[in-house]
């Protein structure tokens, strides 16, 4: 038990050390000829480019972890994001935090909706948030009536947050930081953070020591969409512009972090500190190509080379361990 | 080995057929009641035009539905359909600037979706990479290779003949997508119902490595559906294109997910084992009409998969809480009787 709970984290941060020698390679040779790019204010910028792709791992990987998947925080980032964007242009006169408490508040409602699907009537995730993907969608050309929210009709309060700096560092970045790190504490030293590895890691287990794996599920659910939430408000505020297209597809790059940060898709196994990698690895992808000259038209060919040769590389590397699921599909 | 073939075929069947009728039988009576409420919305809904109109909203998508059907029941997924479509367009776009020979353009599309298909199926049964991560990988591999080639241009150096497919009539309100949709949906059917081969498909889907144990060749199976499921997106980025008359880049954006509705409004289990592809055809059908219906009234596309996206909640979700419903009630008398 202990030699293979070892195994399994050697395993786990040998995939880690990995991806991070990874990024840090190609993080040298994009320096070695872009000196400018790992100069102070071209490594914050890039980290501030990152932030909301953490945080929206982050709540990713809460889900995946019970062997759900969210495929609508996409659309609840661009409903939410809207809503708020609509009432700051209506009454401009809302103090800025209510506002960003209510774009919480709301997606986690929305992510809760997707919980109690999942939970009460025991619909698959994947075909839950299939559904809810295009409803939230919908929702968001509803309310707007497919008009945009432009900077023009935000209130600077509303603009500034997210650029407002704390030892140089934007409010963002520091949002994604303490994200990262409150998610780590919750799943390693909290029991309610233990049972979603176990609710993941084997359902029947966890049932028969008293874990509600339904209930866990649905808990996922709305902490993801919380962030959601908190995210719809930071990119339309961080972006400036508000429309129905926000974020379209972003929920592929979101599991692309989890997935390339070795989040397993079967539940149970993942780490903060590999999806932090997984999302900086996309981050400094992302950021590099410009630079070297490369067409962004071929940003997201590259991406996608790299998140089937990471699942390539875990799915090598955890073959062994995996054998031994027999009998429970 | 018919001897072998005969009693898997029939054992199973009694229990089954219960259970597909009622899925189906509501199914039709969904597509029943959209088609008597289009009739009652538009006085010109009885016509040859809007049977074609009608057909041309699904054939494309149901086409890849197809395999989807048989990959989803084999207990996979191919998220990069759209994607995979997409490049197959661009590829074909490219051919098309060199050459006038239609067999070459369609053929090269085939062959590109054939490879990417490939890739698919190695991925996931050579290196063992679950579908769903496989695929959205290659989807975003795929569709960024089209951006990457393509960028913000057009392609649509097409000769006149290419027109045929996506636009092309056989025989009155009969398209040549129809058609093609018909006689892959019946070959379909009949390799799923009436073959051995449609009955390994559903054993894997139920329980894979008893399959393997049970002497089925489990990875040719699924690489062979992988294979399938990018050829049939290659046909349908045919039709696709030529309907269109050009390609760009963002062509098909987000049928992957339409496509994965279609299978599981017809009534598909995602975790595999269960379908039928009549099921299928009936969601391909109401689709149609739905989104014709729907234009009939002026609703945006936005909209419109709003409420397919409720749609596919709703029927899925509504027989599972009529049956807790149903058990809580038994329950409860069970209780009041003791």
């Amino acid at each position: 038990m202990s030699a293979k709970s070892l195994r399994m984290r050697l395993g786990d941060s040998r995939h880690n050390v990995g991806l991070a020698l990874l990024t840090a390679i190609l993080f040298v040779a994009v320096t070695a000829r872009y000196p400018q790019f790992a100069s102070a204010a071209g490594l914050r910028d890039s980290f501030d480019d990152t932030s909301i792709l953490i945080l929206l791992a982050l709540g990713q990987m809460l889900v995946m972890l019970t062997r759900a998947i969210d495929l609508s925080v996409a659309a609840s980032v661009a409903l939410t994001g809207m809503c708020v964007a609509l009432i700051n242009q209506a009454l401009p006169g809302v103090a800025l935090p209510s506002l960003v408490l209510l774009a919480a508040l709301l997606g986690a409602a929305l992510g809760a909706v997707n919980g109690l699907l999942v939970w009460q009537l025991q619909i698959p995730p994947i075909v839950v948030t299939l559904g809810t993907l295009a409803i939230y969608r919908g929702a968001t050309y509803l309310v707007s009536h497919g008009h945009w929210v432009n900077s023009g009709n935000m209130s600077p309060v509303f603009l500034g947050l997210v650029r407002e700096r704390w030892g140089g560092v934007t409010l963002l970045s520091w949002l994604a930081i303490a994200g990262a790190l409150l998610t780590a504490c919750f799943l390693r030293l909290s029991a309610a953070g233990r049972t979603f590895y176990a609710a993941g890691n084997n359902p029947e287990a966890a049932r028969y020591v008293g874990v509600d794996v339904g209930r866990t599920q649905c808990l996922a659910f709305a902490i993801n969409g919380m962030l959601a939430g908190l995210c719809g408000y930071l990119w339309v505020a961080r972006y400036a512009v508000a429309y129905t297209e926000v974020a379209s597809g972003f929920e592929l790059t979101v599991i692309a972090a989890c997935v390339i940060g070795g989040v397993s898709i079967a539940g149970g196994s993942g780490t903060v500190f590999g999806v932090l990698l997984g999302c900086l690895f996309l981050g400094v992808v992302k950021n590099a190509l410009p630079l070297i000259g490369v067409s962004p038209f071929w940003q997201m060919a590259i991406s996608g080379a790299v998140i089937v040769s990471a699942a390539v590389l875990n799915a090598v590397g955890a073959r062994a361990p995996q054998g031994q699921r027999i009998l429970e599909n | 080995m018919a001897d072998e073939a005969r009693p898997s075929q029939r054992m199973p069947r009694a229990p089954w057929r219960r259970r597909l009728l009622r899925w189906e039988v509501f199914l039709a009576l969904v597509v029943a009641a959209d088609f008597a409420l289009d009739v009652r919305l538009s006085p010109y809904f009885l016509s040859t035009e809007t049977f074609a109109d009608v057909s041309f909203n699904f054939t494309e998508k149901a086409l890849v539905a197809l395999p989807m059907t048989l990959l989803i029941i084999a207990g996979e997924i191919d998220v990069s359909v759209a994607a995979t479509m997409a490049l197959v367009s661009v590829c074909m776009g490219l051919l098309a600037t060199t050459t006038a020979s239609l067999s070459a353009i369609v053929g090269g599309g085939l062959a590109v979706g054939l490879l990417a298909g490939a890739f698919n199926g190695a991925l996931v049964t050579r290196w063992r990479v679950p579908a769903i991560v496989a695929t959205i990988g290659t989807m975003s591999l795929y569709r960024g290779i089209a951006y990457g080639i393509l960028g913000d241009r057009v392609l649509k150096d097409y000769p006149a003949a290419f027109a045929f497919f996506g636009q092309g009539y056989i025989a009155g309100p009969v398209s040549f997508e129809l058609l093609l949709f018909t006689l892959a949906a019946v070959l379909c059917a009949l390799y799923l119902h009436r073959t051995e081969f449609g009955r390994r498909l559903m054993a894997i889907g139920c329980n894979k490595t008893a399959a393997e144990m049970a002497g089925v060749r489990v990875n040719r199976y699924r690489f062979g559906l992988f294979v399938a499921t990018g050829v049939a997106s290659a046909a349908a980025s045919v039709l696709l294109t030529s309907r269109l008359g050009s390609t760009r880049p963002s062509i098909a954006q987000g049928m992957e997910l339409d496509i994965i509705s279609m299978v599981i409004l017809g009534g598909v289990a995602i975790t595999g084992g269960r379908g039928s592809i009549v099921g299928v055809v009936l969601a391909a059908i109401l689709t149609g009409l739905a989104i014709f219906g729907l234009g009939l009234i002026n609703v945006p596309g936005v909209v419109m998969s709003l409420l397919m996206g409720a749609l596919l909640i709703l029927i899925v979700g509504l027989p599972i809480a009529g049956q807790r419903l149903s058990r809580t009630r038994a329950r409860a008398q069970h209780r009041i009787q003791v």
